[in-house]
């Protein structure tokens, strides 16, 4: 017998995702993702200043401000064909950077890790036994008995107010909840430590950006943070000193806790390494450019056909890159708006709504289905560590490696990256890229100061738009995936805008060719022990961090923000 | 004392920024002094964390659903908060919500929680209110003077 499961929403904080699965005989037979929220910045943008476009696009999502402020500013300096001064670049990659690691804690603790962790077990647990165990995986500082009682204790307090809050949609006691009562309570004191580390990062953000949920210091042309030693209200020494202790306190803990905590609970979770396999085309771009132009990347990107991480990868290379340009379509075939023209490069692209109710065959989605050269491409952090690994990147390397001999010293049988291509696997490849990142954003403030010593302190070119139509795109690897921002400009205004993120590449809507999504495809053969507690589809969808905010906009208040989940 | 006033909203879709709107109007017209801090939370998310933390008093200027008339003011106060953020009245909350439930748990929440809200009258995307809703924003920004004087707060006009 075919029941049809409906979850929606499916985020635990940015919640507009509709995933609808058909299972039979215990597994997923069929699946469907949905935008539930249409999308309208491009129609906002229409006729706007191009050096304003930034402001607003960086409203479009409440989590990732500042990753739509930068990429709209290089989509119209590539159109302008700009460069930016050294010390914008280093500050940009700087911000990216904190975010990003701040995105990566917050996803897996905050966000994602009640999937797997129990926190009512973890009152059961042994705080001694749970050091021991902790000291044996890591060196971490806060890794003490009393570290482990005291958040017992917290813990305790908080489930026995009845006040569950944050914890409210776990899933105490589901038969998919493995981890021993030690391992529950080691994840959720480390979840309580990282609210703390996560913090840090994002005071980085909040210097760098003069304030913070909305950084004010971008600009088309370089960044509006003026820098002088000699002046308080300005980036100092001081401040700049400060970043740089936040950012390594801020690796230990990615270093000693993230990636030690990751491989542990994967290894007790190792049959997931079998599921959520799904669309195993990727899609990365290169980021950090460490040049004017655009034309030196710190980070390589590219596509990988076919998970062949050897013969399947193709790089993208530089700001400029036409490979890239060219290979990006969106199609609307079951989306909810006016189609008929097949996929439309975004240069071209057309957002005009039309809804109709939902068809399983037909259109079920606000969301539009973009493809690389007519792939569908999984996009994000296990998509860019894979094209930097296949670019032979020697941090991401180095960190790929050693979290693939820790989860194989945990369950004494060797594994390869061919683990990584599964729903355990996007949780293991965020932590490494937090591991590289981190180390990144060390690099760029080095490079930051000794281009400061040496006298150097532009931030800003000036841009100046010419008559007639100009074009340009600009990407930026998002925590969730690769960004791209398309700006068609006539006479100094926005004649067309479009921004494709990373949720549409993974969670959109059949395309063209009937080919599914990234998250529609993993989903297929996901087992489910309890149809009314789908607890296994909600695991694989969460290893992508979804975040909808962006892909499709809030138009319906009336919409349920209560987790629901139906069996029709 | 130590006072967060936190407009929140997305001003890309019309009235649902009317929070974010408020906020701005009332920076426009008043002196806030030292100890009172006005921010614009756009769609906070867990960035707004620490912003949070570091204040005692919480006032959340929002777009809410009380079932009331479109354009209808109110002002949440006291027992009332807690079933606001049950009921899920504003599209922000769950971000919020969480935000604070968080904070319970390192022990920084904030001591005192109250909402100024205007009920929407449009979700459409565009970057202005209806004009029915951008009218109600003097009513609010009063409603917050009124908030902010009863937790003994002096606030003076801004010359026009």
């Amino acid at each position: 017998m075919v029941q049809r499961i409906v979850v929606d929403p499916i985020t635990r904080i940015e919640g507009h995702l509709r995933v609808d699965c058909d299972v039979d005989g215990g597994k997923v037979t069929k699946a469907w993702a949905s935008g539930q929220m249409w999308r309208g910045i491009e129609l906002i943008l229409q006729g706007k200043d191009p050096r304003d476009a930034w402001v607003f696009a960086q409203r479009i999502c409440g989590v990732c401000t500042t990753v739509h402020a930068i990429t709209s500013v290089r989509a119209v300096e590539n159109a302008l064909k700009m460069e930016v001064p050294l010390n914008a670049q280093f500050i940009r990659n700087i911000i990216q950077g904190a975010h990003a690691v701040h995105d990566h804690i917050v996803h897996f603790y905050h966000l994602s890790a009640i999937d797997f962790v129990d926190i009512v077990s973890a009152l059961k647990a042994d705080p001694v036994a749970t050091s021991k165990l902790a000291q044996s995986l890591s060196d971490w500082k806060m890794n003490g008995v009393g570290d482990f009682a005291n958040a017992q204790k917290k813990l305790a307090a908080f489930v026995n107010s009845g006040q569950l809050g944050i914890f409210g949609s776990g899933y105490w006691g589901h038969p998919a909840m493995k981890l021993p009562p030690e391992v529950n309570l080691l994840a959720a004191t480390h979840y309580l430590q990282a609210i703390e580390f996560q913090r840090r990062m994002n005071k980085v953000v909040a210097i760098l950006g003069s304030k913070t949920p909305h950084i004010q210091n971008m600009a088309v042309g370089g960044v509006a943070n003026p820098i002088n030693f000699d002046s308080q209200s300005t980036l100092t020494l001081e401040k700049l000193h400060y970043i740089k202790e936040l950012i390594d306190e801020v690796g230990e803990f990615v270093q000693q806790v993230y990636i030690p905590d990751v491989c542990a609970i994967g290894a007790f979770y190792a049959d997931w390494t079998q599921i959520g396999r799904g669309v195993v085309n990727y899609l990365a771009c290169p980021d950090m450019p460490v040049d004017t132009k655009g034309e030196k990347l710190s980070l390589p990107g590219g596509f990988i056909k076919g998970a062949d991480l050897v013969g399947g990868f193709n790089p993208i290379k530089t700001f400029n890159d036409a490979y890239f340009e060219k290979g990006v379509k969106e199609s609307v075939k079951h989306s909810w708006y006016q189609g008929g023209k097949g996929a439309l490069h975004p240069y071209d692209g057309e957002t005009i709504p039309q809804y109709t109710d939902w068809s399983d065959d037909g259109k079920y989605s606000w969301i539009k289905s973009p493809t690389f050269y007519d792939n569908r491409a999984q996009v994000g952090p296990l998509a860019n560590v894979l094209c930097m690994f296949a670019a032979g990147h020697e941090p991401t390397v180095r960190w790929t490696t050693a979290a693939l001999n820790t989860i194989a010293m945990h369950l004494k049988t060797p594994v390869g990256p061919d683990i990584l291509h599964s729903t355990i696997g996007r949780h293991a490849a965020r932590a490494v890229r937090a591991a590289v990142l981190h180390e990144e954003v060390g690099k760029q403030w080095t490079m930051l100061m000794e281009n400061l010593g040496k006298g150097d302190f532009t931030t800003y070119n000036k841009p100046v738009f010419p008559k007639g139509e100009i074009r340009g795109f600009g990407f930026h690897e998002a925590p969730r995936g690769i960004l791209s921002h398309w700006v068609v400009i006539e006479n100094g205004k926005i004649k067309n805008y479009q921004a494709v993120v990373p949720t549409t590449w993974n969670a959109g809507p059949r395309d063209e060719g009937e080919q599914m999504s990234a998250y529609e495809s993993a989903l297929l053969d996901t087992p489910v022990a309890d149809p009314e507690k789908p607890l296994e589809v909600i695991r694989t969808v969460h290893s992508f961090d979804p975040c909808l905010a962006c892909a499709v906009h809030l138009t319906d208040t009336e919409s349920r923000s209560s987790y629901q989940v139906k069996v029709v | 004392m130590s006072i967060l006033v936190l407009g929140l909203g997305n001003i890309l879709l019309s009235d649902e920024g009317v929070g974010v709107r408020a906020v701005e109007a009332f920076q426009a017209q008043w002196t806030v002094p030292d100890g009172v801090d006005v921010v614009d939370g756009g769609t906070c998310g867990m960035d707004m964390l620490d912003i949070i933390a570091s204040h005692r008093t919480l006032i959340v200027v929002d777009a809410v659903k009380t079932g009331a008339p479109v354009g209808t003011v109110v002002k949440i106060t006291g027992s009332d908060v807690p079933v606001f953020f049950r009921g899920r009245l504003s599209p922000h909350q769950l971000g919020l919500s969480d935000l604070l439930a968080t904070l319970t748990l390192t022990d920084e929440a904030p001591g005192y929680v109250s909402v100024i809200g205007c009920v929407p009258a449009s979700m459409e995307t565009s970057l202005e209110m209806t004009p029915g809703i951008a009218a109600r924003i003097p009513a609010m920004v009063d409603l917050l003077v009124e908030e902010l004087r009863s937790l003994g707060v002096s606030l003076e006009p801004k010359a026009p």
